[in-house]
């Protein structure tokens, strides 16, 4: 759609950095406006229609109520349970992930004969979507078709829960480990070995050098996956659809809109869930700034080196 | 990338217009009827001969939708509310007749027509078409469910939920399960519907007058009915699964021998005849339990009615075809190669129904009797509060549900609350 712009005769070379800016703006223009388009405009729009009484299946009782949406889900007690239950799956799966991943990490670093093929076998469970990952262990859980066992997993809560997060965990955990292995890259082997001579433990090693170098690696690993994990929904979908008080607030609001078609209470509960997903992000990324500052550790900036504006 | 996305944008911008062209080729209107799969292609022969026969004025196209209620009706009401004109036939599970034709969704069935598809069909099955009045759809088939049982284990039926817990208490491990619906979804609402009104009451009250729609919930039968199925969640002779037992589960649990009773539909006769032959002779049948000993039973109502989208661009047409798929002839081919029961009353008379269906008279005469699940434009609503309160099914306390159930039923109705 949009061509590289005809290369700018010499002449302007000299132009100011602000005609430089609006070219940037021009470029960028394009990207901007999809952007706002699939992002901004949906969650404006759902704030819009999380302020009305609009339910598809009864048109005529459309109204402006206010805040009155946000007051029916704080005040029902399924949107805490399920906010409960989005909590169990969030803490247990993310941890086991990062404590599975790492291991994992570190056994790939020690160096292994066909470490491709071990690569590619690792990736495999995150290669298959979520759905077939979520009926494989679905059946896997299911008497009479499983190889597993006779018991019924998903007819009791905290089985349930136990299904629903070994798959998260089976699914993701490879990630983890590829991008904890890319971290741990950027712990050098030399400062291992000098570590090692100087006579520091393996424990001591691991606690001082490795995990200082790969902490930015380990905490964006972290966030992603717990923003990932609050807005939980295929797995529970296909596992339980909610049954045995293992309803996630992603499939809540999938009820209220899908289900029932009410448009100003399903988009209150999937505002509030995109404003848990910001107050994490935000949070996060205030409480660990400096370290997140590492990753983008900037080259030190030469005093003389051209202003990028001024390329022309 | 720019390229790829200008003709990404191309495609979109351009695929509804050769969607629209496709219809009206060789003269005759394509109509996409939209019903849940049919295993044995009693639909798919139904469409073709209406086809047919209708000397090509349209041409009948079968759209599958999902295997469970819920979910053929989260498709349908998406395409509704988009106003998709794509659809013109809904195959529509009986208990949407209200929520579609109070959304405006549905055409009404007037006239000659609304006589043609209303003549000799039996009573419980035609109301479930109609709403405030009017005929919003044609009943197709209709559907109920019986007590299935071995007869080798269990040689006199029992006719209440207790006879029925106690007998298969009475059973070997192993071999003594009571196979019902009780996993999160429609199906658990249809036994709770039943087991209320065979106690004598019911979920709401007026319900297809929405303003005045309450909860109904009488307390000391409510509450009859709630301790059923505590008792059978809470005894041994319940699947340790049963809170996400389905239709699909509770007939396996027959077909492998671990169930001693079913309650089900007739789809288990068909499958114990095709995949375990050996044991048919020994299965047996009787009517829904009661709740009450000596209050007649109330079997669900089940089944699937033919309504006419008010966005179908050919209305004449659909229904024109609708009229033609729920013909005697092509209920009874359902019956014969599907297993699915008539709505015409005649339809179980006919020989080939008899032999299909050694049960008819008893199918008949629940259907007869059965309860249908209530006609309001909120019911799905009802039925996700019925959902909430009383799954999973062992932790039911009738004391502390009726009240509670009553109050979540009335939220939902009007609407406003959070399910």
């Amino acid at each position: 759609m949009t061509e590289a712009p005809p290369q700018p005769p010499r002449t302007r070379r000299k132009r100011r950095p602000r005609a430089g800016r609006r070219t940037a703006w021009l470029l960028t223009a394009p990207a901007v406006v999809v952007m706002l388009a699939v992002g901004a405009y949906p969650v404006g729009y759902a704030i819009w229609l999380s302020l009305q009484r609009y339910d598809l299946r009864f048109p005529s009782q459309r109204g402006f109520v206010g805040l009155g949406n946000y007051a029916a889900v704080l005040g029902a007690r399924v949107f805490w349970t399920d906010l409960g239950a989005t909590a169990v799956i969030t803490a247990i799966a993310v941890t086991a992930e990062l404590v599975l991943g790492f291991a994992i990490a570190l056994t790939l670093r020690r160096g292994l004969a066909g470490r491709r093929a071990v690569h590619a076998a690792l990736l495999l469970p995150y290669g298959i979507i979520t759905v077939v990952a979520a009926f494989a262990w679905q059946y896997a859980a299911t008497p009479d078709l499983s190889f597993l066992s006779g018991r019924a997993w998903l007819g009791e809560r905290w089985s349930s829960f136990a299904v629903v997060i070994a798959t998260e965990v089976w699914k993701t955990t490879p990630l983890a480990a590829l991008l904890l292995l890319a971290g741990l890259a950027a712990v050098p082997e030399e400062l291992m070995d000098t570590a090692k001579m100087d006579g520091a433990t393996a424990w001591q090693r691991f606690r001082r050098v490795m995990l200082p170098g790969i902490r930015p690696v380990l905490l964006v690993v972290l966030l992603y996956r717990t923003l990932d994990s609050v807005r939980v929904f295929d797995t529970v979908f296909i596992q339980t659809n909610g049954a045995n008080g293992t309803e996630t607030v992603s499939l809540l609001a999938y009820d209220q809109l899908a289900g029932r078609l009410n448009l100003g209470l399903g988009s209150a509960v999937s505002v509030l869930l995109f404003l848990l997903s910001a107050a994490i992000a935000l949070g996060f990324v205030w409480v660990f700034r400096a370290d997140l500052r590492e990753l983008y550790r900037p080259r030190p900036v030469e005093p003389d080196e051209p202003d990028p504006e001024d390329v022309w | 990338m720019p390229r790829f996305a200008a003709a990404l944008l191309t495609a979109l911008l351009a695929a509804p217009l050769l969607v629209a062209c496709g219809g009206d080729r060789d003269g005759g209107v394509t109509l996409h009827w939209y019903v849940k799969v049919e295993a044995s292609g009693s639909y798919r022969q139904a469409a073709q001969r209406c086809s047919d026969a209708s000397a090509g004025r349209y041409r009948i196209e079968l759209e599958p939708l999902p295997q469970t209620s819920d979910d053929q009706r989260e498709q349908l009401i998406r395409r509704l509310a988009a106003r998709d004109r794509t659809v013109d036939i809904m195959g529509m599970d009986v208990i949407w007749t209200a929520e579609f034709a109070g959304a405006g969704w549905l055409r009404p069935w007037t006239g000659a027509r609304a006589e043609q598809v209303s003549a000799g069909v039996l009573a419980g099955p035609l109301a479930t078409a109609r709403y405030q009045g009017r005929l919003w759809a044609a009943p197709l088939n209709s559907n109920t469910q019986l007590l299935w049982y071995w007869k080798s284990r269990t040689p006199d039926p029992p006719a209440t939920w207790d006879q029925v817990i106690s007998a298969a208490e009475a059973l070997p491990r192993g071999r003594n399960q009571v196979a019902v619906q009780g996993g999160r979804y429609e199906g658990y609402t249809v036994w709770v519907n039943s087991l209320l009104a065979s106690a004598g009451t019911q979920l709401v009250t007026d319900a297809d007058r929405p303003a005045r729609a309450r909860a109904a919930l009488a307390d000391a039968p409510a509450r009859r009915a709630l301790a059923v199925i505590r008792r059978l969640a809470t005894s041994p002779v319940a699947d340790p699964g049963l809170s996400a037992d389905t239709e699909v589960d509770t007939r396996q649990a027959m077909l492998s021998g671990a169930a001693a009773f079913s309650l089900n539909y007739p789809e288990v006769y068909a499958a114990v005849r095709d995949e375990a032959p050996a044991l048919l002779p020994d299965l047996g049948w009787t009517r829904y339990p009661q709740v009450v000993p000596g209050q007649p039973s109330r079997p669900p109502l089940g089944g699937i009615n033919l309504g006419i989208s008010a966005y179908s661009p050919h209305p004449e047409q659909a229904f024109a075809a609708a009229a033609c798929l729920r013909s005697a002839e092509n209920q009874q081919v359902g019956a014969v190669r599907g297993g699915l029961p008539p709505t015409i009353a005649a339809g179980y008379d006919d020989p080939a129904v008899v032999r299909a269906f050694p049960f008819g008279d008893l199918l008949r005469a629940s259907i007869a009797a059965a309860a249908p699940r209530p006609a309001t434009p909120a019911y799905s609503d009802v039925s996700l509060a019925v959902q909430q309160v009383l799954h999973p099914p062992a932790s039911v306390n009738p004391d502390k549900d009726v009240p509670e159930l009553r109050r979540t039923i009335d939220d939902a109705l009007a609407s406003k609350a959070l399910l």
